[in-house]
C-alpha cells in the first residue's frame, strides 16, 4: 500500500512542479508551488519523518510561501508590462537549461542505488529520537549552521538600514 | 485496520465538525447579544424566544443573497478562497484531545481524533496555513483594498506567528513533549500550565488575537480605511464562509488555549469525581468543563472586542516585532534557567 501511494503523490509533485514553470501567472506559479511543497510533505509522512513533515508544512508552507506570494501581489505582474526578452537571453537559457540537465543526469548516474537510511531505523523521524541526534553526535554542526542563520539575519537587518550605521 | 476503528474515528470526526460549526453558528448570535450587553442594549429578539434562531435567519439570508462574481477577477480563485479558510479553520480541532476515554460496554473510545506526537506543531502549521484563504480571496477580487487588506493580513500573521512560536517553546521546555495529549495529562487536577507559564500564556493570548484576526488585531477588515477588507467584493454564502471561518477559527483558538495552559478537561477534584461517576459518565464531565473553558474563552474574545479600540498598524508591528518577541525569548531564558536550576538541587 505503501508503495503505491508514493507513486501516486510522486506523480502528482512532478505534475505540481511542472504546472509551476508552466503557469503564465507568477501568482499561479506561487499556489503550485505551495500545492507541491503539501506533496514533499506527505512524503516525509511517507517516510514516517513526522517532524521534518511539519516544519516543512510551516516553514515553507506557512511562512516562505506567504512571503513569496506577498512581494508577487504588490509587485502585480501581469503579461502587459512584463519586459520583452532578446533572442540572446533566450538562446543562452536554453543552452544553460540544457548543461543543467546533461548534469543532473550525469550525477544522477553516477550515484549507485542509495541504501536508505530511514528505511534501516524507522522511527528516526520521531522527534525525540531526532532531537538527540541533533544535540548528540550532530551537535556541532548544528549550532554551527544556527550561527549562520543568525549572522544572515543579522546581515539582512543591516541591509534595510539606509542611513548609516 | 478493522472497520470498527475506522467507523468509530469516522463518528468522532463527525460529531467534532457538527459541534464546531454549531458553536460557530452560535458564537455570530452570542457576539451580538455580548455587544448590545456591553452597550446597554437587548441585542437580537425578533426570531424566536431571546432571539436564539437569529443564527438560522442569518444562514438563510446569506444563502438567499446573489452570487457576484466581479468581471475582471479571477474566477477560479475567487471560489478558493473561501472555501480555503474554512477548509484551514475545521482541520485544527482533528489533534484537540476532547477529554479521557470514555468506556462504552467492552469498548474504550479515546476522545480525540489522532494523536500525533507533534500534535503542538500541527496546530501551529494549520494556524500558518490560515492566512491564504485570505491572500487569495484578497488577491483573486482584483480590488485594490481587498489587496491591501490581504497584505495586511500576511505580514500581521507572520509577524505573530513568530511570537506564538516562541512562547510556545517556553511551554515545551515545561511540558517536554509536543502532544497535545501528553501535555493535557501532565496538568492533571489543578496543575495547570498557566501557574508555571503565565507570561507565556498572555503572549500565547495576544498572538491568538492576532492570528485570527479579532478585534483589536483586525487591520485586515479595517472598515474606516478599506471598506470591507479581503471580502469587499464578496457576496452570498462565499462572504458568509468568510465570517464564519472567523467564528470557527476563534473556537479552535479558544480550545487550543485551554487545553495548552488551562488544564483541557482537567479539573480540581476530578479524581473523586471519577470515582464516583464511573468510567463512562466521568470523562463526559471532564469533557463538559473543557467546553465551560472553551466557551469562557470565546466571551473573552468578544469582550475584548467590544472593549478595546483598533491598533492603528504601525502600534501593531510595534507592538509584534519590538515588544512580543523580546519578551518572548526573555521569557524562554528565563524559564530555561529556572528549569536547570530546579534539576540541579
Amino acid at each position: 500500500m505503501g508503495t503505491s501511494v508514493f507513486y501516486i503523490v510522486a506523480a502528482l509533485s512532478v505534475f505540481f512542479s511542472l504546472m509551476v514553470i508552466f503557469s503564465k501567472n507568477p501568482v499561479h506559479s506561487v499556489l503550485y508551488l505551495i500545492v507541491t511543497f503539501f506533496t514533499f510533505t506527505v512524503h516525509y509522512i511517507l517516510l514516517n519523518a513526522q517532524f521534518l513533515a511539519v516544519v516543512n508544512f510551516i516553514v515553507y508552507m506557512g511562512a516562505i510561501m506567504v512571503l513569496f506570494l506577498f512581494v508577487l501581489m504588490l509587485l502585480n505582474l501581469n503579461k502587459d508590462n512584463e519586459p520583452l526578452k532578446s533572442p540572446l537571453v533566450k538562446i543562452v537559457g536554453i543552452i544553460a537549461g540544457c548543461c543543467l540537465v546533461v548534469t543532473l543526469v550525469g550525477s544522477l548516474k553516477a550515484t549507485a542505488v542509495s541504501n536508505p537510511l530511514l528505511l534501516k531505523n524507522p522511527g528516526l523521524g520521531l522527534i525525540q529520537n531526532l532531537g538527540r541526534e541533533l544535540f548528540g553526535p550532530f551537535m556541532l554542526p548544528f549550532e554551527l549552521s544556527s550561527i549562520l542563520l543568525l549572522t544572515a539575519m543579522v546581515g539582512a537587518v543591516l541591509l534595510t538600514k539606509k542611513e548609516k550605521i | 485496520m478493522e472497520i470498527a476503528f475506522v467507523l468509530e474515528k469516522f463518528i468522532l470526526v463527525t460529531i467534532i465538525f457538527a459541534i464546531s460549526l454549531v458553536i460557530a453558528m452560535y458564537s455570530t448570535y452570542a457576539e451580538r447579544k455580548v455587544a448590545a450587553f456591553l452597550q446597554d442594549r437587548l441585542g437580537p429578539d425578533r426570531a424566536g424566544p431571546f432571539g436564539i434562531l437569529q443564527p438560522l435567519a442569518d444562514g438563510v439570508k446569506m444563502f438567499m443573497k446573489e452570487e457576484i462574481v466581479p468581471t475582471n477577477s479571477n474566477k477560479w480563485l475567487f471560489m478558493v478562497g473561501p472555501g480555503l479558510a474554512m477548509l484551514t479553520a475545521c482541520i485544527g480541532t482533528a489533534v484537540i484531545p476532547w477529554g479521557t476515554a470514555i468506556q462504552i460496554g467492552e469498548r474504550v473510545i479515546p476522545l480525540q481524533v489522532t494523536d500525533i506526537n507533534v500534535g503542538l506543531l500541527y496546530i501551529f502549521g494549520v494556524v500558518s496555513l490560515g492566512v491564504y484563504g485570505v491572500m487569495i480571496g484578497g488577491w483573486a477580487s482584483n480590488n485594490k483594498y481587498s489587496l491591501l487588506s490581504a497584505i495586511r493580513a500576511a505580514s500581521q500573521n507572520i509577524s505573530y506567528e513568530i511570537a506564538m512560536g516562541l512562547s510556545i517553546i517556553a511551554l515545551l521546555l515545561v511540558s517536554g513533549t509536543l502532544s497535545l495529549k501528553e501535555i493535557v495529562e501532565q496538568q492533571h487536577g489543578w496543575h495547570w500550565n498557566v501557574i508555571y507559564q503565565p507570561i507565556g500564556f498572555i503572549l500565547f493570548l495576544i498572538c491568538a488575537f492576532a492570528e485570527t484576526n479579532r478585534a483589536p488585531f483586525d487591520l485586515p477588515e479595517c472598515e474606516t480605511e478599506l471598506i470591507g477588507g479581503y471580502h469587499t467584493e464578496y457576496s452570498s454564502m462565499k462572504l458568509g464562509f468568510y465570517l464564519f471561518a472567523e467564528y470557527i477559527n476563534m473556537f479552535v483558538s479558544s480550545a487550543v488555549i485551554a487545553s495548552l495552559y488551562f488544564g483541557g478537561y482537567n479539573y480540581p477534584g476530578m479524581d473523586w469525581v471519577l470515582q464516583h461517576t464511573g468510567t463512562t459518565i466521568g470523562p463526559l464531565i471532564g469533557t463538559l468543563v473543557f467546553f465551560i473553558k472553551i466557551f469562557a474563552f470565546i466571551f473573552f474574545f468578544m469582550w475584548v472586542r467590544w472593549t478595546i479600540p483598533r491598533f492603528r498598524y504601525d502600534q501593531l508591528m510595534h507592538l509584534g516585532w519590538k515588544v512580543l518577541i523580546p519578551l518572548a525569548i526573555a521569557n524562554i531564558i528565563v524559564t530555561g534557567v529556572v528549569i536547570a536550576i530546579i534539576e540541579k538541587f
